[in-house]
């Protein structure tokens, strides 16, 4: 007979909410109700990083995945219209297929994990999953190994998306000719001697306006 | 790392380059595109200033930082001279052709900077994951770059063909990296040199890895059988853009793959040797046929360019020092003749705009005799003809091949260069005895024909006096590698 602490309770929890879920957002008919349950696979998961105590990861999931990544999902599902019903159509079709390559990966899986014989030189490489020193916490450890011991990489990759937001306006932005822009400094230096004109108008014969400036 | 002072003197040229490239981005937005001039000459001048910095401040020297994810040696300095020179000239070359085709815009100069900055950190990678961010940050400098002409179909393609191949090769790349940081538990270099080195060989999900590596890096280089994506590319993008595909981008990759293999898996040599022995001679040989029946000169010289890979493959191949010093000479020798052959294909201009088929060099000794001049000089140097630069190039190559025991790759290479010599010699033929198609307008600029000319005086059999000190350097260069 096992015993089950209360860990073990609450980590068998979250692990089986967060695989209920997960198989419900692809299951579910209504495509805004499968946000809603990858939000619920989004908070499981979260407790499974709090059980492994890593209390900083736990908060930023919840922060980014659920407060942006979920919430801009669930815009783009309700306001495309796309009909999911029909992109779901061929999976029946298409289950053993999928199902075989699902079972190679598996077995390919299996043959890694069997293959997987470390030399005794190579397995002291292996670095330790979490901190063990417990003095530092979560975020300290994470900002040590970003910002001291990768601190080239980081950078590196901000330069990487620094590249990639010049290519996406050499590529894309246009100047289109003829667009009425709000001008706001001229419209604020604007004088009311500039803003009208006081024509006596003879009878009979019309006006010719001044042409005036934008 | 802790209670450590940073040292960041030996990546001051990088850091110089990363900065000065933002600030120059800043005065570009800021300009507006009537900046192009004065971005691209400061640019240039960013350029030789930083190389200048590498060569008087970094030296040398053997040093490893930023958490032995960065190294400066010899070795790093040979190559990054060589993509400077390429960057450099690629900006030089190019004011001309892209206002004539309204894509002057300041951002082709600053892409450029930050490529520059990707090839100089793959050169200095000392580390798996930094060689990855340094070729992403080139790689995606270069998809803008062939799609910088947005209103042609051909560039667009020509960008997304590459974005997407290239993507492709980035997830092979990363796999094969997973598998070897899986299985040896370290992505160091330094430290895989010395784990896999150990009792009982590496363990086979290394090996896998390293197949995975090996075809990412492949395609970079395009290598054959991941060739596919360079006639098209080379051939859609604009030309200045071309000729800095093929020039700096090749060098850096190559220099690349040489740290990697000869730094981090020295002691897998007999895995990695096969697969660069297979994908040399296939290079060989697919540069050599494939271009014999090209019509377009920037298609000949994708193909081209794919067979000198191949030839520099096989001093990687020898995997001895002296094979590494004549894959350095290779490429720098290929560095000179690829931006003359480039420069060239700029001045061939007519009413109409630019022309690209062989048949428009008809008759050229007739109508602009000096230009003729050079790009046979070009074309029997890239063919290896004895007395020109390029020969000598082969001939490191073969030698090295020969003392490291692959004889028959170097007969394989000869071969092929034999029947690569055609398509060179079949360009010299329409230039000198065809019929001429009409003069070439001028006003490709100066700074076209300058590049022209210094090309083909380093490509002519003055490279007699030349050749000693380049070998002196590569000597230097290779002797940096830890083998």
């Amino acid at each position: 007979m096992m015993e089950l602490s209360l860990i073990d309770m609450v980590f068998y929890l979250f692990s089986a909410v967060t695989v209920a879920s997960g198989m419900l957002v692809i299951s579910a008919r209504n495509p805004v109700h499968s946000v809603l349950w990858l939000i619920l696979a989004f908070f499981s998961a979260a407790g499974l990083f709090v059980l492994m105590g890593a209390e900083f990861l736990a908060m930023l999931l919840v922060v980014v995945y659920v407060g942006a990544v979920a919430v801009l999902f669930l815009f783009v599902v309700m306001m495309l219209d796309i009909n999911f019903t029909e992109l779901r159509q061929g999976m029946l079709q298409h289950l053993p297929l999928g199902g075989l390559v699902g079972f190679i990966l598996l077995g390919e899986l299996v043959a890694l994990a069997v293959a997987w014989n470390f030399g005794a030189d190579v397995a002291k490489n292996a670095a330790s999953p979490a901190p063990i020193d417990t003095a530092t916490t979560n975020t300290e450890a994470l900002g040590q190994l970003l910002y001291t011991d990768y601190i080239f990489i980081f950078q590196t990759a901000g330069l990487i998306l620094l590249v990639a937001m010049i290519g996406a306006i050499v590529l894309t932005l246009r100047d289109r000719p003829g667009v009425r822009r709000q001008n706001i400094s001229v419209q604020v230096q604007r004088k009311p001697g500039e803003a009208y004109d006081l024509v006596d108008v003879d009878t009979g014969k019309g006006v010719s306006l001044p042409g005036k400036k934008g | 790392m802790n209670g450590e002072t940073l040292t960041i003197l030996p990546a001051l040229p990088e850091l110089i380059l990363a900065v000065g490239a933002m600030a120059l981005l800043m005065l570009g937005v800021f300009r507006g595109d009537k900046s192009y001039r004065q971005v691209a000459n400061l640019s240039i001048l960013l350029l030789v200033f930083c190389a200048v910095v590498m060569i008087n401040q970094v030296g040398g020297e053997r040093e490893v930082i930023f958490g032995d994810m960065f190294v400066t040696d010899a070795f790093a300095v040979f190559a990054k001279t060589l993509v400077y020179i390429g960057s450099a000239v690629a900006i030089l070359i190019a004011g001309k052709f892209l206002s004539e085709h309204n894509i002057a815009k300041f951002e082709y100069p600053i892409l450029i900077l930050f490529a520059t900055l990707g090839m100089l950190i793959m050169i200095s990678a000392n580390n798996l994951m930094s060689l990855y961010v340094g070729l992403e940050l080139q790689s995606l400098s270069l998809y803008v770059l062939a799609a910088m002409n947005r209103d042609r179909l051909r560039s667009t393609e020509a960008g997304l063909k590459y974005f997407v191949l290239g993507a492709l090769s980035s997830g092979m790349l990363l796999y094969g990296i997973s598998l070897i940081y899986g299985f040896s538990g370290s992505t160091d270099f330094d430290v895989l040199a010395t784990s896999l080195r150990g009792e009982g060989g590496a363990p086979i999900g290394v090996v896998i890895g390293l197949v995975f590596l090996l075809a990412g890096l492949a395609f970079k280089v395009s290598a054959v059988p991941f060739h596919m994506w360079t006639p098209d590319v080379y051939e859609g993008s604009p030309t200045p853009v071309t000729a800095f595909f093929a020039a700096a981008p090749k060098v850096a990759a190559m220099a690349l793959l040489v740290r990697a293999m000869i730094n981090g898996f020295p002691a897998l040599i007999a895995e990695w040797q096969q697969v660069i022995v297979f994908i040399s001679i296939a290079s060989m040989l697919v540069g050599s046929f494939v271009a014999l029946v090209q019509t377009n000169i920037k298609r000949l010289m994708a193909y081209s360019s794919i067979g000198h890979i191949g030839y520099a493959l096989v001093g990687l191949a020898a995997g001895t020092q002296d094979g590494i010093e004549a894959l350095l000479v290779y490429l720098a020798i290929y560095l000179t003749m690829t931006l003359g052959a480039f420069a060239a294909i700029l001045s061939m201009r007519r009413n109409d705009g630019m022309v690209e088929d062989i048949d428009d060099l008809a008759g050229l000794s007739t109508t602009n005799l000096p230009m003729a001049v050079a790009i046979a000089i070009f074309m029997f140097s890239l063919a290896g003809i004895p007395l020109l630069a390029g020969f000598f190039g082969k001939w490191f190559i073969f030698l090295a091949a020969v003392e490291a025991g692959l004889v028959p790759l170097a007969i394989i290479g000869f071969l092929a260069s034999v029947v690569a010599c055609y398509y060179y010699l079949r360009i010299v033929k329409v230039m000198f005895f065809d019929e001429s198609a009409g003069a070439f307008e001028g006003g490709h600029g100066q700074a076209v024909s300058a590049v022209v000319g210094v090309a083909a005086v380093l490509n002519s059999p003055v490279s007699f006096l030349l050749i000693w000190p380049l070998v002196g350097a590569a000597a230097w260069a290779a002797g940096s590698l830890l083998f």
